[in-house]
């Protein structure tokens, strides 16, 4: 007993004594896989190495690992890691130079744009998905197919608090039925986007269930027969047996939101850009610019769709391609929001 | 009462009317007594009834998913081929270096503060803070780490490393150990310190050879409840930049302390996120398995302290 006692606090003890020194040892040494070089050639080839870090929106996330996946099954040598700290938090980070990649579900804000300034990083802005806000009603509403944007607005905007609680004062042929309302919190990319593409001014009223997890949201919505609520368009796809997608009438009749409507362009203004910066200094870096290009072929779009967001459509992923081709800094938005601008177009 | 009541009727009516009350009264604390062991009993049935729905309904979600490919693969965009392999690695990882951390500076400033600290106001400022460190939000820690550890420390830690994450969730149950281990020591009777003291041994000896052996049992305890706390812990470690998805694991050398790393409760909330049904049930798997961790981490303690009472 005291003799294994005494080889356990022995054993326990060097055991630390060693760790400790040998990290202080190696702590100047060099990062394991970071190469410098650019001598490999560039584009997709196997024998590329390096490491690739991504962060960023945790909507992105979803398309970040499914590239990584299959970019690691060609490049086994290239090590890609992907984070979620948000895409505010994601931007901290990228500003700050410590990620070669960051996902945005929204463009860099006029902010950011100062953050990465003060910290002399220059991005290359690659719209790489969109996805389509879905607001979804209880398969039991028979009432509401079709909602205008004004509508919508009456419902959400910080006036309506407290005092829009009824469906018929959203449309006075609706019935007199209690109104529940059902989102995301207030520090999402999907609620900015959301209060902004209805005119609320990016503001909302506060007396609505908000979820930080999107799942709540659907269970919200299909257990509350009045309930009403939105997301992004892989929940409802998911959930389609229990929940029914509204119709939005932005004034050209009303359209449904699905993969084909959001990649025309015709289901807005609630189809929204996903977003990829990449670091421009490491634009270079083959392992990076092998993940980049990997990232936005036209032959890798099928994982976008499989994971449940709408690739970008062909005319617009060419300009994609080029802009990272060329190294194209700066965001086309210039910290303002994306709705109502034409991708094809600022690109 | 008068043992004269013998003599005076009154005496004996008031007797009488004294014990009807009694036993009345007594039949009123009889019922309250089995009315609060009825509430007891309500609350303990309640409170596993819902732990029993929750398992059950985790368990039937997870338990298919379960297999060797899901501890062997790596996360992937195809739920089938989904796998915990790097999470479960990464919290090991980060559970052994927690402990090598907390062990030693904890039970040695819970044994400094107890043994060796006079009574003064210094040391009642300090423990006030200490206790007060222990119900700080996890999310503060992690902002701590990451300008400490992850930023300032970059040399030692490469940044967003395991090392990095097992400091600050080290520093997250630093104060609970700290406590857990005085209330251990405080709890050996000052007797015995006297009488080593009487026999001319000195603080240290004292220590070493009779309170911490006696404290040791209590001590473990506290320690390996703390580790399970911080195995559950999530936001300090999305903080300091702990990853999501990473295809390789950390090597087994030093080098492994440096490099990226992910942990269940990470993984976990990833699935339970995803729209898919499909991964909510690989979530309930990993839950699974983080569950049989903390129950075997809680055998243990259970172990050692039976073992060390001996």
């Amino acid at each position: 007993m005291v003799l294994n006692k005494k080889m356990l606090r022995l054993g326990y003890s060097s055991a630390l004594v060693a760790v400790m020194a040998s990290l202080a040892a190696c702590g100047g040494g060099s990062q394991t896989a970071a190469p410098d070089a650019g001598t490999t050639e560039t584009a997709a080839g196997s024998d590329v190495s390096g490491s690739v870090l991504v962060d960023g929106s945790s909507t992105v996330f979803p398309i970040s690992e499914a590239m990584a996946e299959e970019f690691g099954a060609v490049n086994p040598d290239v090590a890609v890691t992907v984070g979620v700290s948000g895409t505010g938090g994601g931007f901290q980070k990228f500003c700050a130079g410590e990620t070669d990649i960051t996902g945005a579900s929204r463009p860099i804000s006029q902010e950011e744009i100062d953050l990465c300034a003060e910290g002399g990083i220059e991005y290359i802005e690659l719209p790489i998905a969109f996805d389509g806000l879905t607001v979804v009603v209880n398969p039991e509403n028979d009432f509401a197919q079709c909602l205008t944007i004004e509508e919508l607005n009456t419902m959400w905007e910080p006036a309506a608090q407290g005092t829009i609680t009824s469906w018929n004062q959203v449309r006075s042929d609706f019935p007199d039925a209690p109104l529940g309302l059902y989102g995301p919190g207030t520090d999402s990319g999907t609620y900015d986007f959301f209060m902004e593409a209805i005119g609320a001014d990016g503001e909302s009223r506060g007396d609505f269930t908000a979820s930080e997890d999107d799942n709540v949201i659907v269970q919200g919505v299909s257990t509350d027969a009045n309930g009403l609520g939105f997301f992004g368009l892989a929940y409802f796809v998911e959930n389609q047996d229990r929940l029914k997608a509204v119709e939005i009438d932005n004034g050209d009749g009303c359209v449904a939101p699905s993969a084909e409507t959001v990649a025309d362009g015709t289901y807005q203004p609630l189809s929204r850009p996903e977003f990829i910066y990449v670091k421009q200094s490491v634009a270079d870096d083959p392992a990076v610019a092998a993940f980049v290009d990997f990232y936005i072929s036209p032959d890798n779009g099928y994982l976008v769709d499989e994971v449940g967001y709408v690739s970008v459509p062909s005319e617009i992923n060419a300009k994609v391609i080029d802009r990272f081709a060329n190294k194209t800094t700066g965001s086309v938005f210039n910290g303002g929001s994306p709705i109502g601008v034409k991708m094809d177009e600022v690109l | 009462m008068t043992p004269l009541s013998s003599q005076s009727t009154p005496l004996d009516a008031g007797w009488d009317i004294e014990q009807k009350e009694v036993l009345s009264a007594l039949g009123k604390r009889k019922a309250i007594d089995k009315w609060f062991s009825w509430l007891a009993l309500f609350a303990v049935v309640f409170s596993l009834f819902v732990l029993v729905v929750l398992l059950a309904d985790v368990i039937i979600d997870g338990a298919p998913v379960l297999s060797w490919n899901f501890f062997t693969s790596f996360p992937s965009r195809r739920p089938a081929d989904a796998g915990i392999v790097s999470a479960l690695v990464g919290t090991v990882w980060v559970m052994v270096l927690v402990a090598l951390f907390t062990f030693p500076i904890g039970v040695g400033a819970g044994i400094f503060l107890e043994e060796f600290v006079p009574d003064s106001l210094i040391a009642k400022a300090v423990e006030i803070n200490i206790s007060n460190l222990a119900g700080v939000p996890s999310i503060i820690y992690g902002l701590l780490g990451l300008q400490v550890f992850v930023r300032l420390l970059f040399v030692i830690t490469q940044g967003r490393s395991v090392l990095s994450g097992a400091l600050t969730l080290a520093l997250l149950v630093l104060p609970i150990v700290i406590i857990a281990t005085r209330e251990s020591l405080r709890s050996i009777p000052s007797s015995l310190r006297q009488a080593g003291f009487a026999l001319g041994a000195t603080r240290w000896q004292v220590i070493r050879s009779h309170v911490f052996p006696l404290a040791l049992p209590g001590i473990l305890t506290g320690v390996i409840l703390a580790l399970s706390r911080a195995i559950g812990e999530t936001a300090p470690l999305i903080t300091i930049g702990a990853l999501t998805y990473i295809p390789f694991l950390p090597e087994l050398s030093l080098r492994g302390l440096q490099s990226p790393f992910t942990v269940l409760p990470i993984q976990i909330y990833n699935w339970v996120s995803r729209p898919q049904t499909e991964f909510h049930d690989l979530a309930a798997g990993a839950i699974i398995v983080l569950m049989v961790i903390l129950l075997m981490m809680n055998a243990t303690a259970i172990y050692l302290r039976n073992r060390f009472q001996k």
